[in-house]
């Protein structure tokens, strides 16, 4: 074990060729690989990932049935269970496999950001009180929830089924929000009779929190716009306007749906005699009942992150009647958009000439559909879709613009977030939570944070550089760059 | 009050990755167990006041602890109880694989009594080993935060 946390070595040798300075490639070099691995990254990220098993991994879901192309590592990939995490696989829609591991335990973790018509100075005065109330009102952490948003398990039904809808309903959020979510907030084919009793029981007790780890809430500023004409598309006007990001996911609810669906691909993939390298990457046909079965519950677990990141900013609006004493409308806090990171999707995407209906598997990685692309709000349709990377703890964060490249070459996909560089264990020794918040609180950052444990472990330089992660996506044109965000305050579980 | 505590916390990129010993496999699920606990919270502040019943069964060792952390996460979260003593009384070969009995104790979360560390999402079998040995057994795993 290195004193840094340079991640374990790789089990093996995997081959590489350069394509260009900014794409790789992994030849057919086991027999069971059904197509090449491609990579996205510059020299310093492929490195890293050459530390632990991302490259492997690649590898390993090049063997999935069905898969068209060949199987992609973003600029954050990093190693992960079964898929890598930064990873995307389209497989066949009747040929191909689903698999549970391609999506992650975390089903739709994902951000959404909003915009004000506040500008830094304006707030600078309650920046602290507003951190603070934002803290009270929105629960994070271990064992958190809000006494007033209680859920019965008919409602956790409803939830699970309607997702952002459901929540407006409630009366917590605005008409418009649910337009400028992924999926309008809510996959159609969520079935409730699909997830277990114990899923259920796990997301009534966490709806509407925060979670901890990698989760966050933050107040920020534009740092720098890029793009000012997509930029005002999404009512980013100027430098220093005050935006919020929440990232979270589905909590306890989709972590088991997850685990219990992996049981289910264990048995499926002895069923139907698929021959894997990693038990993580169990799957079952697309055309099979597990696979039915999986794809709904799954829907149920995205609804309720889009549902729980609903809630919360609606709380997080809240928080600015409570210190500004008007309505949250004066203030625009507009959602821009929601995006998934944890998904599989049906998609049509054009494979060797011809349109092909695929499962799109999305781990850590972020949708980036083009103008002109009808699953995007009408509003952005001329720009193309607004995807969102966040960075880690007191780094900045980006927005950028989905495009045609990222149809053509990745699947429409880009990267999703910074990805981590030190292991939780050496970012505990080298740095203490008291610490790492004064050293926010010293650059003008308040911070809140129920665990000074995750203070420490989240420390920024734990993290890969998200701006590294955003100019690859730029320069590889899979996702373009809008503007950089920087936080103004921080809130952690 | 809790048994010496024979486990550590080992290099991961992202998540937690943990080794825990014992003279035999009951031994090493339960110190397993408590090292699990003490990535959320430091488990000496968890009194032992309330005890509970824990039953899983699996087709192998691994899924017997697979589902044996699992099990105890699912009664963490919804019960809101944190644990820090557990007695696995009976591991059991059965005709469709093992049987695992087990008495846990805890107390309700506190968060003023409780320190915050990181909440579990999900156990995991990535790198999972369990390594026997005469009189040790040594559980490795990686759990998902």
């Amino acid at each position: 074990m290195g004193e840094e946390g340079e991640g374990r070595p790789p089990s093996e040798k995997v081959p590489l060729e350069k394509v260009n300075d900014y794409t790789w490639r992994i030849p057919k070099y086991k027999p069971g690989m059904r197509v090449p691995g491609i990579i996205f990254a510059d020299k310093t990220l492929l490195e890293k990932m050459q530390t632990d098993r991302t490259l492997e991994q690649c590898a390993n879901v090049a063997h999935l049935p069905g898969i068209y192309k060949y199987s992609i590592t973003l600029p954050d990939g990093h190693e992960g269970y079964g898929f890598p995490i930064g990873g995307v696989a389209a497989t066949d829609y009747n040929e191909g496999v689903i698999s549970p591991g391609g999506v992650g335990y975390d089903i739709n973790c994902g951000v959404r950001l909003l915009t004000t018509n506040l500008s830094e100075q304006d707030l600078k005065p309650r920046l602290v009180q507003l951190t603070n109330v934002i803290f009270e009102n929105v629960p994070c952490g271990l064992g958190s929830r809000r006494k007033d948003f209680k859920v019965t398990i008919h409602d956790l039904d409803r939830l699970a089924m309607e997702g952002v809808e459901w929540v407006i309903d409630q009366g917590l959020g605005w008409d418009e929000d649910a337009e400028h979510c992924e999926e309008h907030g809510c996959m159609k084919n969520a079935n409730p009779d699909k997830v277990s009793t114990t899923a259920k029981n796990r997301g009534l007790t966490q709806i509407g929190t925060l979670g901890s780890g990698n989760h966050f809430l933050e107040i920020q500023k534009v740092d720098k716009i890029y793009d000012e004409r997509t930029a005002k598309a999404f009512g980013i006007e100027h430098e220093g306007q005050v935006t919020v990001m929440i990232h979270c996911g589905s909590r306890g609810f989709g972590h088991q749906i997850c685990s219990d669906y992996l049981r289910v691909m264990e048995r499926a993939i002895h069923k139907y005699k698929i021959v894997l390298p990693d038990r993580e990457l169990a799957c079952a046909p697309g055309n099979s009942n597990e696979a039915e079965d999986y794809y709904e519950a799954m829907a149920c677990a995205v609804n309720y992150a889009f549902a729980n990141r609903q809630a919360i900013m609606h709380w997080v609006r809240q928080s600015f009647q409570q210190v500004f004493k008007e309505d949250p409308e004066k203030f625009g806090l507009k959602l821009v958009y929601d995006v998934a990171h944890n998904i599989a999707k049906i998609e049509t995407h054009k494979v060797n000439g011809e349109q092909r209906k695929v499962w799109v598997h999305r781990k850590g990685a972020t949708r980036a559909f083009p103008p002109g692309h009808p699953e995007i709000p009408a509003g952005y349709r001329s720009v193309g879709q607004p995807v969102i990377i966040p960075g880690s703890m007191g780094t900045s964060s980006w927005v950028l613009v989905g495009t045609e490249k990222a149809m053509e070459i990745s699947f429409g996909s880009t990267a999703h977030g910074a990805g981590r560089m030190l292991s939780r264990a050496a970012a505990k020794r080298r740095f203490y939570g008291g610490d790492v918040k004064r050293s926010l609180e010293q650059r003008g950052i308040a911070v809140r944070a129920a665990s000074a444990v995750v203070l420490a472990e989240e420390a920024d330089p734990a993290y890969k550089n998200v701006d590294i992660v955003a100019e690859v996506s730029h320069k590889v044109g899979i996702a373009t760059k809008v503007a950089r965000l920087v936080p103004l305050a921080v809130v952690k579980g | 009050m809790p048994k010496k505590r024979n486990f550590e916390f080992l290099e991961h990129m992202a998540d937690a990755y943990i080794v825990a010993y014992g003279r035999d496999l009951a031994e090493a699920f339960e110190n397993a167990a408590a090292a699990m606990f003490e990535v959320m919270t430091d488990i000496e502040k968890v009194s032992p006041e309330v005890d509970d019943y824990v039953e899983v069964e699996a087709l192998d060792e691994h899924a017997l602890l697979y589902n044996w952390l699992e099990e105890l996460l699912v009664k963490s979260e919804i019960n809101e109880m944190l644990y820090s003593k557990f007695e696995i009384f009976e591991v059991t070969k059965t005709a469709e694989g093992f049987r695992l009995k087990a008495k846990i104790w805890g107390e309700k979360f506190n968060p003023e009594k409780h320190p915050q560390k990181v909440g579990v999402k999900a156990v995991t079998y990535h790198k999972m080993e369990i390594i026997k040995e005469p009189d040790k057994t040594t559980v490795k795993f990686i759990l998902d935060i």
